[in-house]
């Protein structure tokens, strides 16, 4: 939409305030093209219940492909050892290190969304909340896999949980690494019990709607018995807050941790205060990088511009902006650091980085990150879905590199020059790390053909028919609510 | 709304909330019983092919546990001797014993008995005989009263938690210089501290993983 038109259609609004146009705020609406409660609920479950378009099809055989690669490989690696691995003294984390991050990291937008936005009162987070939070979940999943299976002996896993046992091994819980175990599972649980509060309403509509008895049943499980009652509301609206209170500070805390794995040891360019922060921001920067990426595609394949609403993606790509910035401010920030400290490990560590065997890798980052997202300035990129899309996909490159960059730039350079190796990774890495996109595209297809991918009762709250100062011809829908509402 | 599920469906939540910790313990203190050293270990005495009675030998003869288990005070091991150290008497004495022809069989081929090995640690865990015994930790600390036993048994787990213990406070195994590590009568708590035999410094036991799995 170019300015001109998009100044033409706040006009429009202007003079038709019923179409969602906050007489308050003078905001865009949330919801547009004249929905109502009934035709919400007829597209979002229509998604489910129609046969999916061909472009779902494509994903999710692919998807399939791609998990299918990610079982061999991980065959291949649990039969042989981490030595089909690239890593090898001094580069002792290699891949498998940074894909944790990269999907830990991309796990951090749908949190921040729902909850974050929530107490802040954001109503635009209710059009895209129920999808971030699916993927987050799902990138929390790929998360776990890499740690789970970098261990080497995979069937030893249990020695990370504080379990009774007859060798006297317990965690040693100095180690930001067992942080790490407790962090994620706990933003991991969080989330899920998040999503699923959320969804109860949802899935009740869809037991309502449901023509078979399986799928009744199935969605009636699920619904936990949801009636729609003030009480069940009451008891909804209580915890929903509650969730989104306990989910709030492990935005920040689950990639602070995360980050201690580096900065808590002692090699320069890991042993960094900044470190938390700068992770957190970075986290966020290529989460919402990844939602924008699949909120385009899935808007774009099951017509749903009028609720993912190009003023949800502006929205978004401001946050890019801002966190894109930060992450800039973070990486300007080091190298002054490493002068000011005067200390010529540090220094050396930082020069290295950008002017030494891994050169590339941060200029693939510099641009990626801190230069792509500068284009977000201007109104006309943020409301170019191409651009939009290109420059998320831009950001996801080179948060990937960043935590490449910080893990093998330091460690292939450590305070032993006689040490000193060129890290690469082997072709298991590289499936491994392919694969975990199948993994990841599996379950985001699966959620998308089996669960309402918009909070339905959620985003009737900001309806035009749901305001009391609106037009009365937006309640014309009232009679023909679900019952579950 | 239509009812789908019947009214005991209600109790599901509440059985799974009250299941699933009660499995998780269930899992956890069986593996943690049933699968330790202490369950599967100890009391292992295993056939011999030649009937030696560690009771007679050491306990009734009142051999030194050194004359055969001669590098104990030297290697990491404590040899399994070889049926030269068993001929050294039995040329003398018992000669003709139906329960010794497997030795003398030994003796004649050179070809050497097939003892069974009862006290066994893991590959990765390196255990040193030397370093115990310079530090005053006898025999019996570790394979009990073999003085009393006819066949041996293992009578410690031998897990790392029983290490653990010891290297954790080894005072009260640690023997007063004035008595031999080969005394197997000798109680368990009645060592005072814990000094090195030789020059009486501080004992200084690893607990790093390091210590033992190098």
């Amino acid at each position: 939409m170019s300015s001109h038109e998009h100044t033409a259609s706040l006009l429009d609004q202007v003079a038709r305030p019923a179409t969602g146009y906050d007489p308050v705020g003078g905001r865009d609406p949330l919801v547009t093209d004249r929905a109502d409660f009934a035709s919400i609920t007829n597209d979002v479950c229509g998604v489910i219940e129609r046969k999916p378009p061909v472009g779902w099809w494509v994903f999710f055989l692919i998807s399939l492909g791609l998990l299918g690669l990610l079982g061999l490989s991980l065959a291949v690696l649990v039969y042989e050892g981490t030595g089909v691995w690239g890593i090898n003294s001094p580069v002792g984390w290699g891949w498998a290190i940074v894909n944790f991050v990269f999907w830990v990291g991309i796990g951090h937008a749908g949190t921040l969304i729902s909850a974050v936005l929530f107490l802040f009162r954001q109503k635009w987070r209710t059009g895209i909340n129920r999808f971030a939070e699916a993927m987050t979940i799902f990138a929390v999943v790929c998360a776990l896999l890499f740690p789970t299976i970098h261990v080497g002996r995979i069937w030893l896993l249990h020695y990370v949980f504080p379990i009774p046992n007859q060798m006297g091994a317990w965690p040693n819980f100095r180690s930001p690494l067992l942080w790490d175990v407790f962090a994620v599972s706990i933003y991991g649980t969080t989330s899920i019990l998040f999503w699923y509060i959320g969804l109860i309403p949802d899935l009740a509509t869809m037991r309502d709607r449901a023509k078979s008895k399986i799928a009744q049943r199935v969605y009636g499980a699920f619904a936990l018995g949801w009636r729609g009652s003030t009480r069940h509301w009451q008891h909804y609206e209580v915890a929903y807050l509650l969730l989104a209170g306990l989910a709030t500070p492990l935005v920040l805390s689950v990639h602070s941790i995360v980050s201690f794995d580096f900065a808590v040891s002692q090699l320069p360019g890991w042993h960094t205060t900044i470190f938390p922060p700068y992770f957190v921001a970075g986290a966020i920067f290529s989460g919402f990088a990844m939602v924008m990426n699949l909120v385009i595609l899935a808007r774009w394949a099951f017509k749903l511009e009028h609720i993912f609403t190009m003023k949800h993606l502006e929205n978004m790509a401001r946050v890019i902006l801002l966190t894109g910035s930060m992450v800039g401010y973070a990486y300007a920030m080091e190298f002054f650091i490493a002068w000011y400290s005067g200390n010529p490990n540090e220094s050396f560590a930082f020069i290295n980085r950008a002017f030494g065997n891994y050169a590339w890798a941060y200029w693939i980052m510099m641009s990626c990150n801190v230069i792509s997202p500068q284009i977000f300035w201007f109104k006309k990129a943020r409301n170019n879905v191409f651009i939009l899309f290109v420059v998320s996909v831009f950001v996801n490159i080179g948060m990937w590199f960043e935590r490449f960059v910080i893990t093998v730039t330091s460690l292939s350079r450590d305070f032993l020059p006689a040490s000193w190796d060129y890290y690469s990774p082997t072709i298991w890495d590289i499936s491994t790390f392919l694969g975990s996109f199948g993994l990841f595209g599996t379950l985001m297809c699966l959620f998308i053909r089996f669960v309402p991918q918009i909070a339905i009762a959620e985003i009737k709250t900001v309806l035009p028919a749901a305001d009391p100062h609106g037009d009365p011809a937006a309640h014309k829908s009232h009679g023909t609510v679900e019952g579950a509402h | 709304m239509a009812v789908i599920f019947p009214r005991w469906t209600n109790l599901i939540p509440l059985g799974l909330a009250v299941a699933g910790p009660v499995v998780l313990g269930t899992v956890v203190f069986a593996v943690w019983y049933w699968n330790s050293p202490s369950f599967l270990e100890v009391g292992y005495s295993p056939a011999q092919p030649v009937p030696f009675s560690h009771k007679l030998h050491a306990g009734d003869l009142g051999l030194d546990c050194r004359y055969c288990h001669n590098t104990v005070e030297r290697g990491a091991a404590a040899a399994v001797p070889p049926t030269a150290t068993c001929m050294n008497c039995h040329t003398k004495v018992q000669t003709e014993s139906p329960k010794l022809a497997k030795i003398r069989e030994s003796w004649e081929t050179g070809k050497a008995v097939e003892w069974v090995r009862v006290h066994m640690l893991p590959d990765y865990a390196f255990f040193n005989h030397s370093v115990h015994v310079a530090a005053g930790i006898g025999c019996s600390s570790c394979h009990g009263r073999v003085d009393q036993m006819a066949v041996v048994s293992q009578v410690e787990p031998l897990s790392m938690s029983w290490c653990l213990d010891c290297h954790r406070n080894p005072a009260p195994h640690v023997r007063p210089a004035n008595v031999a590590v080969t005394d197997m009568a000798w109680e368990v708590g009645s060592g005072t501290a814990a000094k090195a035999r030789g020059d009486g410094r501080d004992l200084v036991p690893p607990e790093h993983c390091s210590g033992c799995h190098r």
